[in-house]
């Protein structure tokens, strides 16, 4: 267990009535790190991550972060402490403009420690750190985009709100739910990029996709899940070259042409 | 015409510079776009004691106002936090009975009770809704129409605050005008307040929770705790309702739990228009008067604004202040395609 | 000894009032608040039948019953419908509705004097050294036959089987072809003439008054929610739970407190386990 590890997830075990979700899951994120979780459908990736996030709760297992042990933890107790999520499925706040939606991440308690804003509070503060984060992820600040309202954002745009979110919060970790996923080429080119310059800021990554090409550009480390359980860890290129791995993704024809690419 | 050759336009009219929610008033005439509907609402409030042709329709004006007070309250928690409160006598009851205590009990006069009510009631419904806080839509709903049930049926059968009788002889207002004038400066208060209100910071994250309450918890807040600030504003304002309605009527009993005060604030919601704030006081100025009316009727006015209610309901209606509202702003006009 | 027999029949009167509710819930998702003005109304039309019109009593019975079944499904067709999905305001639409039918009731002159029905059998019998009259009996036996009944209807008749697919998944019954708003309107009706039949055999052991409409509305929702929204099982066992400890406490503290249990089960079930003691729904507690 080395010491600059900033997450250990411990055993995770989620069992739903009779079936096991997962099963005694034990991996360790290092500080600044990009890591991957990769696997078939319903093999636990969102579980482990609502795990890890306090959104349900665990059957069994242990998650530390910085050595603080925060499993059972409330959701929001757990985010206040930097671990910050995003959703597969993005739910903005549709009613409000995009800048405005980051006005809730940054009421938060935690926003407000750590801001370098806090010059008084006044009406229309929070306005300009929102839109700040906006063009640091993507939104450009002189166009309409930050000021329409979120329903009516494409899904690039919802993608990086969702990163926003995270980011108005100052994160330590940003676990992210299939960033990649629903995107269109140009839309994934663009975000690839957004990800290492998190990374270059310090920021630690949990990414877990299904894009198995661009995730292997970005991450220092991938694990596969398959039935809830680990199947193998390690670097990107290890991982292609596996032969579990091949197994695990039978057939899917992406799989195949990355590893025929590797 | 017929009418797949002809479609509706609607075009905005008024303010020619503004991006959303931002205006540059020009002229004269575009600040008095913005300016004109609110005064004559206000000053159409305040002039209401005046026109009044008799005490009884004063003392309507009065009632009017706690009704206003409680469709406020069930509007913003409905719309504003996402927690839809059929209890409204719930908080009529737990305001009326602290003030008629404090008042018969240990001597204090109106302008005492009237602000400890409010606040000390809002406290208490809060703290007792507190554990209901986790309660989704339908849950959260039938718990708090069981909530005003429960409070009668134990002051009933535990004999306390007067029993069945009730608690006599609470002093009233000084005078009729003042009584009117406290009435309706709170509800205008009150009103102005909530406006502003879910439209700063923390108005967001009330409707961020009525939105999405995951994304809330993802950003590191308690969604029990801004629940929790809601119901106390909105308790506090039912409270303030129940304060003035036991130093009008000089009395508090179990009535005030009745489903009176939970059905009329929702079907001056209904009619006034959800989530305008206005809408549910329009409504109310509506439906009190019309169902004050019918009082020689007996019950019979419950069956009628159930039916308005129904009737709002079955044609989707968008409520007279949307629709209103909307017919301001735009003009319509057909079309040929 | 006597606790066993009177809260056996309690909790008898308590399933067969709360049947109606969780039958309509479990099948259509429509919490039918107007439960309770169904259950006077059938009261009324069978008094108006014997008395007002003299007609043989077994006659105005099932004549009630299908006439608040037709209500019911007349509730259903013209108002529900357009708020079919939207819980809270099926809760107040259906809330109002009976508010309108209970209050026009009051306003009607259906109150101060005495409106009864008369009981099936006169007479009554001692089991155990306590009296118990006939007509309790018969509803214990009635209510018995009922939940049998819906049990073997639900289980092996096709428009049963094709509600209870409905009660499961309602976009694959959809999908089988299923035509789920004719569901909700039969499964409406079912549940109103459960109503009437609660009332026509509960109301001859007291008086037909209004406030009967708000408790019977209030004792199906404390019977529902403690036995987990959408489980007749669940209902039929918390009929009992509750029944038994109406009856205890009655005993014990006053006849006040009858209703107070069944608000205070209302609240602490929802509080404490919002899926109810015997059902199976565990989205409640767990969603993401």
């Amino acid at each position: 267990m080395s010491d600059h590890s900033i997450l250990q997830i411990q055993g995770v075990t989620k069992a739903f009535g009779g079936i096991l979700a997962l099963n005694g899951v034990s991996f360790d994120v290092h500080e600044g790190e990009i890591v991957g979780i990769i696997g078939p459908n319903g093999s636990g990736k969102t579980t482990l991550i609502n795990c890890i996030t306090g959104f349900i709760k665990m059957t069994s297992g242990k998650v530390f972060f910085r050595g603080r042990n925060i499993s059972g933890k409330p959701a929001h107790k757990i985010a206040d402490m930097g671990v910050t999520r995003t959703f597969q499925i993005m739910r903005p706040y549709y009613s409000l403009p995009s800048y405005k939606n980051l006005i809730i991440p940054l009421f938060s308690p935690r926003a407000r420690r750590t801001g370098g804003w806090r010059g008084g509070g006044k009406l229309g503060d929070r306005d300009t750190v929102g839109i700040d984060i906006l063009e640091e992820i993507g939104f450009e600040r002189d166009s309409f985009v930050p000021y329409k309202i979120a329903s009516t954002l494409p899904t690039g745009y919802l993608k990086r709100l969702e990163l926003a979110r995270c980011l108005a919060l100052k994160p330590e970790i940003i676990i992210c739910d299939e960033i990649f996923s629903g995107l269109s080429m140009s839309e994934i080119a663009s975000m690839v990029p957004l990800i290492e310059r998190l990374q270059m800021d310090g920021i630690t990554l949990l990414m877990i996709e299904h894009r198995l090409r661009e995730l292997f550009r970005v991450a220092n480390r991938v694990i596969v899940l398959n039935f809830g359980e680990k199947v193998i860890e390690g670097i990107p290129e290890q991982i292609m070259a596996d032969e579990q791995v091949r197994e695990v993704y039978f057939g899917s024809e992406e799989v195949e042409e990355v590893m025929s690419h590797a | 015409m017929d009418i797949g050759e002809r479609r509706k336009e609607r075009l905005d009219r008024g303010i020619k510079v503004r991006t959303d929610g931002i205006y540059a008033l020009m002229s004269l005439r575009e600040l008095s776009y913005l300016t004109v509907p609110r005064l004559v609402f206000i000053l159409g409030i305040l002039i209401l004691p005046l026109v009044m042709p008799s005490m009884y329709w004063q003392r309507v004006i009065s009632i009017v106002c706690i009704y206003a007070l409680l469709a406020l309250s069930f509007d913003f928690l409905a719309h504003f936090a996402g927690l839809v409160s059929l209890g409204g006598a719930f908080f009529i009851g737990t305001g009326g009975y602290i003030a008629a205590i404090l008042n018969t009990s240990f001597g204090l006069p109106t302008i005492v009770t009237i602000p400890i009510s409010t606040l000390l009631g809002a406290a208490i419904c809060t703290l007792l809704l507190l554990p209901c806080l986790p309660l989704r839509g339908v849950y959260f709903a039938i718990v708090t129409l069981m909530y005003p049930l429960v409070f009668a049926r134990i002051i009933e059968a535990l004999n306390i605050f007067g029993g069945t009788d009730g608690i006599m002889g609470v002093v009233s207002f000084p005078n009729r005008w003042v009584e009117q004038y406290f009435m309706l400066t709170m509800v205008l208060l009150f009103l102005f307040g909530m406006r502003r209100l879910v439209n700063l910071d923390i108005g967001l994250v009330f409707r961020a929770v009525k939105d999405n309450d995951q994304a809330v918890r993802a950003s590191g807040m308690s969604i029990t705790h801004y629940k929790a600030i809601a119901v106390f504003i909105a308790s506090a304002m039912g409270c303030l309702g129940g304060a003035c309605l036991v130093h009008i009527y000089m009395w508090s009993g179990i009535s005030q739990f009745a489903l009176d005060f939970s059905i009329i604030p929702i079907a001056a919601t209904v009619i006034g228009g959800a989530g305008t704030l206005v809408g549910p006081i329009l409504g109310c100025f509506i439906l009190v008067p019309i169902s004050e009316l019918l009082r020689a009727f007996g019950t019979l006015r419950i069956v009628f604004y159930s039916l308005i209610l129904v009737a709002f309901i079955v044609i989707r209606s968008e409520g007279i202040m949307v629709y209103g509202q909307r017919k301001y702003h735009q003009f319509e006009r057909w079309v040929k395609v | 000894m006597d606790i066993l027999i009177y809260g056996t029949i309690n909790s008898i009167a308590l399933a067969l009032m709360a049947l109606g509710f969780a039958l309509v819930y479990g099948i259509s998702r429509v919490p039918n608040f107007a439960h309770g003005a169904l259950y006077v109304v059938s009261g009324f039309i069978t008094w108006s039948f014997v008395r007002a019109a003299g007609l043989n009593y077994l006659v105005s019975i099932i004549l009630a019953m299908v006439i608040t079944g037709v209500i019911g499904a007349l509730i259903y067709q013209f108002v529900l419908i357009r708020v079919r999905g939207m819980a809270i305001s099926e809760i107040i639409a259906s809330y109002a509705i009976g508010l309108a039918i209970l209050e026009g009731f009051r306003w009607w002159g259906f109150k101060g004097m005495t409106y009864t029905l008369p009981v099936f059998l006169e007479g009554s019998t001692d089991i155990a050294g306590i009296p118990v009259d006939f007509h309790r009996l018969l509803v214990v036996g009635i209510g018995g036959v009922v939940v049998a009944f819906l049990w073997l209807f639900t289980h092996y008749t096709r428009i049963g089987l094709a509600l209870r697919g409905m009660a499961q998944d309602e976009r694959a019954a959809l999908m089988l072809g299923i035509d789920s708003d004719f569901m909700a309107v039969v499964a409406m009706a079912f549940g109103s003439m459960l109503a009437g039949l609660a009332a026509v055999l509960l109301l001859p052991l007291g008086n037909i008054v209004v406030e009967a409409g708000y408790n019977v509305l209030i004792l199906a929702i404390a019977v529902c929610i403690v036995g987990g929204l959408g489980s007749w099982v669940g209902a039929v066992l918390a009929a009992f739970l509750i029944g038994f400890i109406q009856i205890l406490t009655v005993m014990y503290w006053g006849a006040h407190y009858q209703m107070v249990v069944a608000l205070l089960a209302i609240i602490f079930t929802l509080i404490l386990k919002p899926s109810g003691l015997f059902g199976q729904q565990k989205e409640l507690e767990e969603r993401v």
